[in-house]
């Protein structure tokens, strides 16, 4: 392999600035689209335990369409094709005024590919922790989002923190598809400096790191979290 | 939007459909690939000797931290430099795709292998096998019931994978469409497409999965 090695180029400026850049924005896209995704999901994994048919179909099919498309293409319906769909005034404003479009479309997009998965694994908790509490709990009087909100939601949560954690870590590697509709996060800044400076081995290498490093402290940091909160000691009760 | 027009796919559909192959192509060396790569993985991270565990373990950790997109990057430029000559996006992307999704096809299979009780273990060896008679003959047929619904879903997730290759401008169904799309300027047309047939495909085989794994069950 006849490669000559120059990690120099990357302490240099601006090259060095843009991979910081490029993790800052990493984690904005990645944080931006966990916050919809715990909400829609959170949400969409209720409504599908709900007593209610209706509510359940609308979750189902928002969960098996949203999963069954590649984030990407999502991505893409969101970005070229959503404006289109919209009454022509909402459309061009979307275009023309919505402040910072890439990045509103990534965290929307990610977001709801993300809060199909969420809701997945919520509705998996509470079906773990036991839907047949909701009899129980409508019994002590508790309104149906009442019983969810105060017994399910949360038994359910801590049975699926391991899940959760790796759900936000797929969506920290999911946002470098950002990177096709604009977004210069972490992946697209090493691919940029390659093209700067030919040196995009180095590049790529201080990005496969800085990913590890993240990956590894959200586990280790979900870890204490989990025992803090005895949901680890939880599993172990019930297992 | 009002003008919403069909004619463009049914113009574009032998040339979608090589997109489609080229996609096929991926999921089918990358399963393949990634299963035998990943099964050789699964049995280094069983073993004894921390020599042998540790590497596989780091490259499991490592693969599954990044991002494809990274992994495709980087081997598309580190592929041609090994072998010292340009070799194409193709060969770039199936080498990134094999390497990438052996480490969760590693993953599923040791959780298949490790669903098997201990006590066969014991028993097999107690009745005098030898070890990898014990892992050809009584672990991997029950091991493999375990993990069969896990891999048909992998092939799924690595299908969708697949049309991550528009970001080395590899022409895979995804990349195909947007390249309608751009030139004939009909990018809801195309999208909308794209996205259905997806869904069509994804949903179906899902489905098809979880019946399967209900009939089993019975």
């Amino acid at each position: 392999m006849n490669y000559n090695w120059d990690w120099g180029v990357l302490l240099q400026q601006p090259y060095w600035g843009w991979l910081w850049s490029g993790l800052g924005w990493t984690l904005l896209i990645s944080l931006g689209s966990w916050v919809i995704a715990l909400s829609v999901g959170i949400s969409a994994g209720i409504a599908r335990c709900m007593p209610n048919r209706a509510i359940q179909i609308v979750a189902s099919v928002y969960i098996e369409v949203f999963r069954n498309i590649p984030p990407l293409v999502q991505l893409f319906l969101w970005y070229f094709v959503f404006p289109e769909l919209l009454p022509d005034a909402l459309g061009l404003w979307i275009k023309r005024d919505l402040p910072n479009p890439e990045y509103v479309t990534a965290i929307v997009g990610l977001g709801l590919f993300a809060g199909a998965r969420v809701a997945e694994q919520i509705r998996a908790g509470i079906a773990a922790v036991g839907i047949h509490l909701l009899p129980a709990a409508l019994a002590t009087g508790l309104r149906p989002l009442q019983a969810f909100r105060l017994i399910l939601l949360p038994l359910g949560l801590r049975a699926v923190f391991g899940p959760l954690t790796s759900e936000f870590l797929i969506t920290v590697k999911m946002s470098s598809i950002s990177l096709t509709i604009g977004m210069l996060e972490l992946t697209a800044q090493s691919r940029h400096i390659e093209n700067y400076t030919f040196h995009g081995l180095e590049a790529f290498a201080v990005a496969t790191v800085v990913y590890l490093l993240l990956g590894l402290s959200v586990t280790g940091l979900m870890r204490v979290i989990d025992r803090r909160f005895g949901a680890a000691k939880y599993r172990r009760a019930s297992s | 939007m009002n003008d919403f027009d069909w004619g463009v796919i049914a113009r574009s559909w032998p040339f979608l459909a090589e997109g489609m192959a080229l996609s096929a192509l991926l999921v089918v060396v990358s399963t393949a690939g990634g299963i035998l790569l990943g099964l050789g993985l699964a049995l280094m991270r069983r073993s004894d000797h921390a020599f042998i565990a540790g590497p596989a373990t780091v490259y499991v950790t490592v693969m599954r931290s990044v991002p494809l997109i990274l992994v495709l990057f980087w081997f598309y430029f580190l592929v041609p430099l090994v072998i010292g000559r340009p070799v194409g996006a193709l060969a770039s992307a199936l080498v990134a795709f094999v390497l990438f999704e052996a480490a969760f096809y590693c993953e599923i299979i040791r959780a298949g292998i490790n669903s098997v009780r201990a006590g066969q273990t014991e028993a097999a060896l107690a009745t005098g096998m030898r070890r990898s008679q014990v892992m050809r003959l009584i672990i991997m047929p029950q091991g493999l019931r375990a993990m069969t619904p896990l891999l048909f879903n992998q092939v799924i997730i690595v299908f969708q994978d697949t049309s991550l290759v528009y970001v080395v401008a590899l022409r895979d169904f995804m990349t195909t469409a947007s390249v309608v799309a751009s030139r004939d300027g009909r990018p809801t047309e195309m999208y909308t497409l794209v996205a259905v047939v997806y869904l069509a495909i994804c949903f179906s085989l899902s489905k098809a999965i979880e019946l399967y794994g209900k009939g089993r069950a019975r």
